[in-house]
């Protein structure tokens, strides 16, 4: 992998997306692992706002707002999991070495991964979403053209925070492993996506507005409560969005190169 | 035996005149707490096949890793193919291959599916026939349509073979390519290698503890211990340069610390 090149081969990105789709299409447990967590939630969340609305003056109101929130939530969580894993299956097979001396690009690399997260994220989601409508009667794509604004948002986010988490693991081996599955867990709380930024502490709220997902889930909110779409939070959120990914990829090439001088590439494990 | 006392350490077999295909210059790796490659210079000409020997942690696999890119150098100069590594490893990656084992085939994907993958990586022409004709030379095609992970150490070793072969590369680099197999598995292996570097006049750089295997395909040895060059000849000169009889005896000579007047 030459560390410094932009350039984009378009087979060579095809190819490793050809071999993840093969890693996805061998296994059933995980195509249906990549649709069961999504249900479950969707189905626990839904009740819980059927409930809340039949008893709250405020959520009757504003109908949907949690529905809304798990399948945002549920966009930028498996869309970083989607890319993780992804990346993951590499240090599983001890394939990372076969791809490092191969004239595969970082960025190239990366492309593939991004595009497989989109593909784990459709097989997830979209059934989340159907569901939704079937049995809580709501329309995630009745919200219109903001949801591309909330999708394309929170899917740069869940790349960025993909991008980087892969870099740690890169330099760290697999016992940076865990830093996956959690970190964006770290974010839920910050990005308020079940309570208005207000609800935060004064200083807590300066962290939550720097960061990109808060934007969207306030958005959402103001789309759903007030039936205001909100264009300078989705601006906002792109710009920090663009700075994020920027930040991540200048990261995950100055990892890479730490894992070279380290010598971790040839470990591999713990 | 000989009576001299010394061991005149690194003689390249290689002269400055002829095209190098890797060209290592007072190359260094510090780790943290070792110094695993310790100031080591050599040339290999192109077309040959050269043996790295040397006990554990005598420095080949960073030796290799860092010829490959896989790890950067501390200080010191690489060259591969004409081109500067890691800084113009674009240029030359296409061209060379490895196989080490220290990385795997992945093990849920078919031989033929992860054939097709790195054939694209590589952007081989016309990969169906170049999948087919590695199956025929190496004896895949009967578990071509077979999960890696199924395959016995014999197979897996020629699947991976047949990875390193796949773009027809003029650098081949091999870590242990025999190690673990049984004699036969490992004779027929080296027969392939032995007839790629004819065929396609490729540069082999291979690692190995097996010293039948080394002076059975190598035109020359550089032999290494505590991350230095401590001879560097070929087989019989080696040997010659020792007073050994087969570089298996010379390999415990250098491993125990034994000059040829010791070892007498």
């Amino acid at each position: 992998m030459n560390n410094l090149s932009l350039q984009i081969a378009p087979h060579r990105v095809g190819a490793m997306i050809l071999r993840y789709w093969y890693i996805l299409q061998s296994s059933w447990p995980r195509m249906l692992e990549l649709v069961y967590w999504p249900m479950l939630q969707i189905i626990t969340w839904g009740f819980l706002q059927t409930y809340i609305t039949a008893n709250a003056g405020f959520f009757a109101r504003a109908g949907g707002t949690l529905i809304g929130a798990v399948i945002l939530w549920d966009i930028l969580f498996r869309g970083q999991l989607g890319f993780s894993i992804s990346f993951l299956e590499e240090m599983w097979a001890r394939n990372l070495g076969n791809l490092l001396m191969s004239p595969l690009t970082p960025l190239e690399f990366l492309l593939a991964l991004m595009t497989m997260s989109l593909i784990r994220l459709a097989i997830g989601v979209i059934p989340m979403t159907l569901m939704a409508v079937a049995f809580f009667d709501f329309n995630v794509y009745g919200l219109g053209l903001p949801l591309i604004a909330f999708f394309c948002n929170l899917i740069f986010t869940s790349w960025a925070v993909g991008i980087f988490v892969s870099g740690l693991v890169l330099r760290n081996g697999l016992g940076a492993e865990g830093i996956v599955w959690t970190l964006m867990f770290a974010l839920m709380p910050l990005t308020c996506v079940y309570y208005p930024v207000s609800v935060l502490p004064q200083w807590l709220q300066l962290v939550a507005w720097a960061l990109p997902p808060t934007y969207v889930f306030e958005g959402m909110r103001t789309l759903l409560v007030e039936h205001v779409f909100r264009t300078d939070l989705m601006l906002s959120a792109l710009a920090l969005n663009a700075g994020l990914l920027l930040a991540s990829f200048a990261a995950f090439l100055a990892l890479l190169r730490s894992a070279r001088r380290a010598g971790s590439l040839l470990s591999g494990g713990e | 035996m000989k009576d001299d006392d010394t061991v005149s350490p690194a003689a390249p077999v290689a002269d400055s005149q002829t095209p190098a295909a890797i060209a290592v210059s007072h190359l260094t790796k510090q780790y943290k707490t070792a110094r695993a490659v310790d100031d080591i210079s050599f040339r290999i000409g192109r077309g040959s096949i050269t043996g790295l020997l040397g006990g554990n942690g005598a420095g080949k696999t960073t030796t290799i890793a860092m010829i490959m890119g896989l790890v950067l150098p501390t200080s010191g100069g690489i060259e591969v193919l004409g081109h500067r590594m890691p800084d113009e490893s674009a240029a030359v990656l296409g061209r060379m291959n490895f196989e080490s084992p220290y990385v795997d085939m992945p093990m849920r994907l078919t031989v033929r599916q992860n054939l097709s993958v790195f054939g694209r990586l590589y952007a081989v022409d016309n990969l169906k026939a170049r999948i087919a004709e590695l199956a025929s030379d190496l004896d895949l095609t009967d578990f071509l349509d077979r999960a890696s992970g199924k395959l016995s150490a014999g197979q897996k070793t020629r699947v991976a073979l047949a990875k390193a072969l796949i773009n027809d590369p003029e650098l081949l680099l091999l870590d242990e390519p025999t190690a673990s197999l049984d004699p036969d598995t490992a004779d027929w292996v080296r027969g392939h290698l032995e007839d790629y570097r004819k065929r396609r006049n490729a540069t082999i750089l291979l690692a190995s503890h097996n010293m039948l295997e080394v002076e059975r395909l190598c035109d020359r040895v550089i032999i290494m211990k505590r991350g230095r060059i401590e001879g560097d000849d070929t087989p019989a000169g080696i040997m010659a340069r020792y007073n050994r009889a087969t570089l298996e005896e010379v390999f415990l000579d250098v491993a125990r610390g034994r000059n040829r007047e010791a070892a007498q």
